[in-house]
């Protein structure tokens, strides 16, 4: 009874296995630390963002922005470093100010002005995205040594794959996301407002500063995803990054989330994140199949999901009918 | 219960919404260690009571005062930390949360500056244990039934709040094994001297727990009683008002008895809802229901109207059993249905009253078959002559109309459809006394011309005028049938009092 609440995260830990084990049946070599290690640093800024949208979906919003915001960052920060001397590390900071304002700017017209989270988010994907073509319309290559000292560290694995600094700041992003959603304040009321916003309010939640700091979140997070873009690419591009906020809400779905909010964890998006990027690696290993192949999987994933997610919440309201007469014995008897 | 100090008082409120007075000058004393239940029809102004007291309104005047002092709460959260707490009927926690979150959410206990999960879980149990609830508080409260959520809303409440309980309507989704459990944490807490507003409209309740009984209606305060010695006809009384005899008597044609029965309910019934039903309703009959609010009158309508799905019982027409799953198959019957709530079931505001009238003729022929303009108007027309609705255009938006014209524009949707059996529930609610002897007199004139009646009202006076026949419900059940001379406002009272001996015993 008490599982109910993890089944779909165990779902998606089975769904995982099974593509695992499927893809090692078909290509051996895919069961090494390197395949790992290369799936992490290739999905490192999706999954940074993705943990941004996890709690945005909890909360029973959507974040549409974060695509655009990541390519924002990367023009921004190849447009600053090309053209003034300023230090990267500043640029980061500067950036991430930027967007977590923006995020922020986004939930308070969100809450105060009582909008829809999609139109609001959809505004600011036009925004940031129209920002970058403003800032450029080519692609800025970044060259600044920095750069090249940060891409250099890594982490060397037994087995010879390489823990990249991008995969290291994911998994630390992940592991922080989890502690926030399960161990603070914070994460509980972002539960709360996506299972009832009126009784979240009536017992007392602040649901204004709680839902400015979801999409602040988010918006950091999506700066975050842009700088570790910048990392991976080397170059800032306006046209970058476009549909990405579409890959990341996947990978939440995916991961066990509950589109509505209110149910999910941040763990379970890793996991989403790991099966896309596993889809990912079984076509390059294969090498004659499309890539949109990703993208049917992925899609099928999705409808399976979602109708594992309303099988579930249809059987618990089923056993919750039948709890009443079981309580009702055990109230007589006490 | 000698005590000097009232825990609560409330001395001379008043509030009005838009100049309309919701409450007059209503003085409320709640002691420690005391249950008041809290008794009126709809709009007596129970509930813009409760709302002041827990901060949902402002008053306009008069004072609240809690343990002597003057309270001014600016919202719920507010009076909770003054020590006002309230549980509502439709439970409002946090289902998708544990029931340990449910308890300390806003005011967790941390560790390092993180969630302590144990202690958390470990003072929940301690808290539930005092309930004598022994549940799993690591578990979505949504895994619990609606009584053990209730428990765990009141524990929150009192938690928090530790003076004042206010219980709104908290029985109304239980059955009643699950009331007793409530009941016997509502005795707990008052013997741990908790004052305690109890909201109900189920008399026997009243009778099983309250201490006091304070009585409003229409805004004012009628008495606060003890509820030992309160006879229930005095109760039901207070709560009703005086009902006078209505001038209209009419005269029942005795050959309408005999006549085949249009629509027969067997055994109709729904858990939890209204409990199996026997009735017959035979053409040139209006059968009228009383009971009080919450009886399960407007149920019993919408079973019979297809709106919710009777789980047991049959209904017939003339004879033939139909098999009653939606409205659309009712109104392939020949029935129609005006609801209690003209605002948000009947009328489409912004539409005109030509278009109000002629939608459910267009949904009974399927919007593949469109009336022309021409036979809306024409009907619309018709209508607005025959039932003398007081409108300077059928083009105009029907709510600008008076709430006694729009009663006639929905009536004249249903009677566009021609039906043989037409239900009403308080079609004179809220409208002005011109319009309402109009309305008394359509329904004698239907009734007269044939159709068959089922009408629902809380003015005892004008059921017993127009009604052939009067069900009387209490509790979703059934309790009696008035025929002949037995139709007066007199045995409506008494049967609704009548019953569950423990009010009459002292």
């Amino acid at each position: 009874m008490k599982n109910s609440k993890y089944l779909p995260l165990i779902a998606t830990f089975v769904v995982f296995v099974l593509a695992y084990v499927i893809c090692i049946s078909v290509f051996p070599n895919m069961l090494s630390t390197r395949v790992a290690g290369n799936l992490l640093t290739d999905n490192a800024f999706l999954g940074i963002t993705a943990v941004g949208m996890t709690f945005v979906i909890l909360s029973g919003g959507i974040d549409l922005s974060v695509g655009s915001v990541i390519a924002f960052t990367g023009v921004f920060l190849s447009v600053i470093l090309r053209d003034t001397s300023i230090h990267p590390l500043v640029a980061f900071v500067m950036v991430l100010c930027l967007t977590t304002a923006f995020g922020a700017a986004m939930g308070a017209t969100i809450f105060f002005l009582d909008m829809p989270p999609f139109i609001v988010t959809l505004a600011g994907m036009f925004l940031a995205r129209g920002i970058s073509y403003l800032l450029t319309t080519d692609s800025v290559p970044i060259t600044h040594p920095f750069y090249s000292t940060l891409q250099e560290i890594y982490f060397v694995m037994p087995g010879g794959g390489r823990l990249t600094l991008i995969a290291i700041v994911m998994l630390v992003v992940f592991a922080v996301g989890i502690v926030l959603a399960q161990r603070t304040r914070f994460g509980t009321y972002v539960y709360a407002l996506g299972g009832n916003l009126t009784s979240a309010q009536l017992m007392g939640v602040p649901v204004a500063k709680t839902t400015v700091g979801i999409y602040a979140l988010s918006g950091f997070l999506a700066g975050l995803s842009g700088i570790v873009f910048s990392l991976y690419t080397s170059a800032g591009y306006s046209l970058a990054a476009v549909g990405v906020e579409l890959d990341a809400i996947a990978a939440v779905v995916i991961g066990g989330t509950l589109l509505t909010g209110g149910y999910g964890f941040v763990a379970g998006t890793f996991l989403g994140i790991c099966i896309q990027g596993l889809i990912q690696t079984y076509i390059v290993f294969d090498g004659t199949l499309s890539s949109w192949w990703t993208k049917i999987v992925i899609g099928l994933l999705l409808f399976g999901f979602i109708a594992l997610q309303r099988g579930l919440m249809w059987m618990s309201e089923r056993s919750a009918r039948n709890m009443r007469h079981a309580s009702a014995v055990q109230a007589s008897s006490a | 219960m000698a005590n000097a100090q009232p825990l609560l008082s409330v001395r001379g409120v008043s509030k009005a919404f838009l100049g309309v007075s919701a409450l007059e000058n209503v003085d409320f004393t709640l002691k420690a260690g005391e249950v008041h239940a809290l008794l009126g029809e709809n709009g007596a102004g129970k509930s813009t009571l409760i709302k002041i007291i827990t901060g949902a309104y402002r008053r306009d005047e008069g004072e609240v005062l809690l343990e002597g002092t003057p309270i001014f709460p600016r919202d719920v959260v507010d009076a909770q930390k003054l020590g006002i707490g309230t549980v509502y009927q439709e439970v409002n926690l946090l289902t998708n949360l544990t029931v340990a979150e449910n308890l300390f959410l806003g005011r967790q206990p941390k560790r390092f500056g993180l969630t302590d999960v144990r202690e958390m879980n470990r003072r929940s149990r301690a808290i539930l244990d005092t309930y004598g609830l022994g549940i799993d508080v690591t578990a979505p409260l949504a895994n619990f039934s609606v009584a053990i959520q209730q428990v765990v809303a009141i524990a929150r409440a009192v938690d928090i709040s530790g003076k004042v309980l206010v219980l709104d309507e908290p029985t109304a989704s239980l059955d009643a094994h699950e009331v007793e459990m409530l009941f016997s944490v509502v005795r707990q807490l008052r013997a741990r001297g908790m004052g305690i507003i109890f909201i109900s409209h189920f008399l026997d309740q009243v009778y099983q727990i309250a201490d006091t009984i304070t009585v409003l209606r229409n805004g004012r305060l009628i008495d606060t009683v003890p509820v030992a010695g309160l006879e229930r006809l005095k109760l039901v009384s207070m709560m009703l008002g005086r009902q006078l005899e209505s001038g209209i008597k009419r005269t029942i044609d005795p050959s309408t008895a005999k006549t085949e029965p249009l629509v027969s309910l067997r055994q109709l019934g729904k858990r939890g809802t209204v409990d199996p039903i026997d009735l017959d309703i035979r053409q040139g009959e209006v059968v009228g229901v009383a009971g009080l609010l919450g009886s399960g009158r407007t149920e019993m309508a919408q079973l019979v109207f297809g709106i919710e799905r009777a789980d047991s019982g049959t209904i017939s027409v003339a004879g033939a059993p139909v098999g009653m799953t939606s409205p659309r198959k009712a109104i392939a019957e020949g029935f129609a249905f005006c609801p209690e709530d003209r605002k948000t079931d009947g009328i489409v505001g912004d539409l005109s009253v030509r278009e109000n009238i002629i939608f459910a003729l267009q949904a009974q022929r399927g919007w593949m078959r469109p009336l022309s303009r021409g036979e809306q108007e024409a009907l619309a027309d018709r209508y607005i002559a025959a039932l003398d609705i007081r409108t300077s255009d059928r083009e105009k938006p029907i709510k600008f109309l008076s709430g006694g014209n729009q009663q006639k524009v929905l009536l004249a949707r249903w009677l566009a459809t021609n039906p043989r059996f037409l239900i009403l529930d308080e079609p004179t609610r809220g409208i002005d006394v011109g319009a309402h002897a109009e309305i008394i007199r359509l329904i004698i004139d239907l009734c007269e011309h044939g159709m068959a009646l089922l009408v629902i009202s809380s003015e005892l006076g004008e059921l017993v005028g127009y009604s052939s026949r009067i069900i009387v419900l209490r509790d979703r059940k059934m309790i009696d049938e008035l025929t002949g001379d037995r139709i007066s406002t007199d045995h409506i009272m008494k049967a609704i009092a009548s019953h569950g001996a423990t009010g009459e015993a002292a």
